[in-house]
């Protein structure tokens, strides 16, 4: 099993509290990655390490490194725009942006520098094929996206995050603004995508982990409890807590 | 709170009446399309061209310039300085500040620059006069509405990969499209509007600037000129003055709505 990240001692405090207390983990390439927790246990905040939007946060500090194909991208030089290119994000719930269907797409492409028109026009009707929203919008291209349902919303997110090629794809709880359709087609095309990409999602409910996940990492308080692939996890859980937590008695 | 409501369009409903009432017999076309001609002033032939024309470059050209100006500096203060809060809530704090200083100390600061630098009155200082005059407004108009943004749209836009220009520049101006247009339309209404930031700077003359190193004729000054005169009839072409001036943001203002609308509908809430 290759390892796609691989985070190494990563604390992380803000103001003097501190959320992430020395998290040790490697990350698979083309699988499901599923982080469970309670609320506020610090699965967002290590999502958002990942593509270094914590970088917008106030009175952050961070010690220890992450390493994407042996980059350290905590402490990178390089570009950041670059960094986060590699890795899509679905967000809790969806922010399209405020253009129509057509131009949510093309955005990341013109501004990562393709202007030509045809494969603009490809990209986008590809995209939107991918995650089966092609069929519901394809006649109604130039409507302000903000018209689409949640669920579509969503979708064009991911399609939009899709366009620009990413290596990975980051879900912080992708489906717990939609209704259970549009939260089965989210979670097939994950598995869908695993071919190619590498999926990490945040989540909280424990079905859905589950139903998708290859492997699982369980936090707790900001530390993580237990990792390992999704059989030892469900089936041999090793730690006291994480029993717990599956039988639901968690408090 | 009725009668509240009902104090206040009583008042406006009167001021306008009271300009209108006797400004309109004055309102000729020859007062619109003619420069004062000699003895104007006292009641003669002659209009206000230069006036109209004065006030539109010197309200256009602030606007723009403070536009210019404004805008990044709103967007830097949401966006890349979004880490800053102190250094940011400080800054709104000297712009409300800037805000509530009156014009005439604008047209004063304008006026002792001008010395310094041995310019003369002329429509390039009072652009940039009254530009500085309405930047406070234009910068904190816009940074109201582009800090209540969801932080959520920041970052999908950075994880698609753009940077925080890119962002400022192509999803936060789209997003609050209306608020830069109600903006301007605020910030236009004070340039045109204001006679006491002009009187040192951009002077009066009767004829059309040519060129920005002109002194120009505005619409305040020339209503108040036209005011303090003894003669009647010049004064009723002051009120009809004041209607034109009313005119011309009432035009304004519906233009803005339409042109803002236009843009609201891709808007995500």
């Amino acid at each position: 099993m290759e390892s796609k990240i691989s985070i190494q001692n990563l604390n992380l405090s803000i103001g003097k509290n501190q959320i992430l207390k020395n998290i040790n983990l490697d990350i698979p390439e083309n699988q499901v990655t599923i982080i469970l927790g309670p609320s506020g246990c610090g699965k967002t905040t290590l999502l958002k390490c990942l593509n270094r939007l914590i970088d917008l946060e106030e009175n952050v500090t961070i010690t220890g490194s992450i390493f994407l194909d042996d980059e350290d991208i905590l402490h990178t030089k390089s570009d950041l725009p670059g960094i986060r290119k590699k890795m899509g994000l679905l967000s809790q719930r969806p922010y399209p942006l405020p253009m129509n269907i057509y131009d949510n797409i093309a955005y990341g492409l013109r501004i990562n520098g393709i202007h030509n028109k045809q494969i603009i026009r490809e990209s986008v009707e590809h995209n939107l094929k991918q995650v089966n929203l092609w069929d519901e919008v394809q006649h109604r291209l130039k409507e302000p996206a903000s018209r689409l349902s949640i669920g579509q919303q969503q979708r064009l997110c991911l399609a939009r995050g899709l366009a620009v090629k990413p290596e990975i794809i980051l879900a912080d709880e992708p489906t717990s603004a939609l209704d259970p359709l549009s939260s089965t087609a989210i979670e097939k095309k994950f598995v869908e995508l695993k071919e190619e990409y590498t999926l990490v999602m945040v989540t909280h409910i424990l079905r859905q982990a589950r139903r998708i996940a290859d492997y699982v990492v369980f936090m707790y308080l900001g530390e993580i409890v237990e990792h390992g692939t999704a059989d030892e996890f469900f089936n041999h859980p090793k730690q006291e807590k994480t029993k717990a937590y599956l039988q639901g008695i968690f408090n | 709170m009725q009668i509240s409501i009902a104090v206040i369009v009583l008042v406006l409903s009167l001021i306008v009446f009271s300009i209108f009432y006797r400004g309109l017999p004055s309102l000729t076309w020859e007062m619109i399309s003619q420069t004062p001609k000699g003895g104007y002033y006292f009641g003669k032939e002659g209009g206000v061209l230069n006036a109209i024309i004065g006030s539109l470059y010197l309200a256009f050209g602030a606007t723009i310039l403070a536009l210019v100006m404004g805008l990044p500096v709103a967007m830097l203060m949401n966006i890349h300085l979004r880490k800053f809060k102190k250094l940011v809530n400080g800054v709104r704090f000297l712009l409300d500040l800037l805000w509530g200083v009156p014009s005439i100390v604008y047209g004063a600061f304008g006026f002792s620059v001008m010395i310094f630098f041995g310019m003369k009155t002329s429509l390039l200082a009072g652009i940039i006069t009254v530009s500085l005059f309405i930047l406070p407004i234009m910068i904190r108009a816009i940074d109201e509405v582009v800090k209540n943004v969801p932080v959520g749209l920041l970052e999908a836009s950075m994880s698609l990969g753009s940077n925080k220009s890119q962002t400022a520049f192509m999803v936060y101006v789209r997003q609050c499209s209306s608020a830069i247009v109600t903006a301007i339309m605020i910030s236009f209404g004070r340039a045109i509007g204001d006679a006491a930031s002009v009187l040192f700077t951009t002077g009066y003359t009767d004829s059309i600037p040519t060129s920005v190193m002109q002194p120009s004729a505005t619409l305040p000054l020339s209503i108040f000129f036209q005011l303090s005169s003894p003669i009647q009839e010049v004064q009723n072409r002051a009120y009809a003055s004041a209607a034109i001036l009313t005119i011309i943001i009432l035009i304004i203002s519906v233009l803005s709505r339409i042109i803002s609308n236009k843009y609201n509908k891709n808007k995500i809430s």
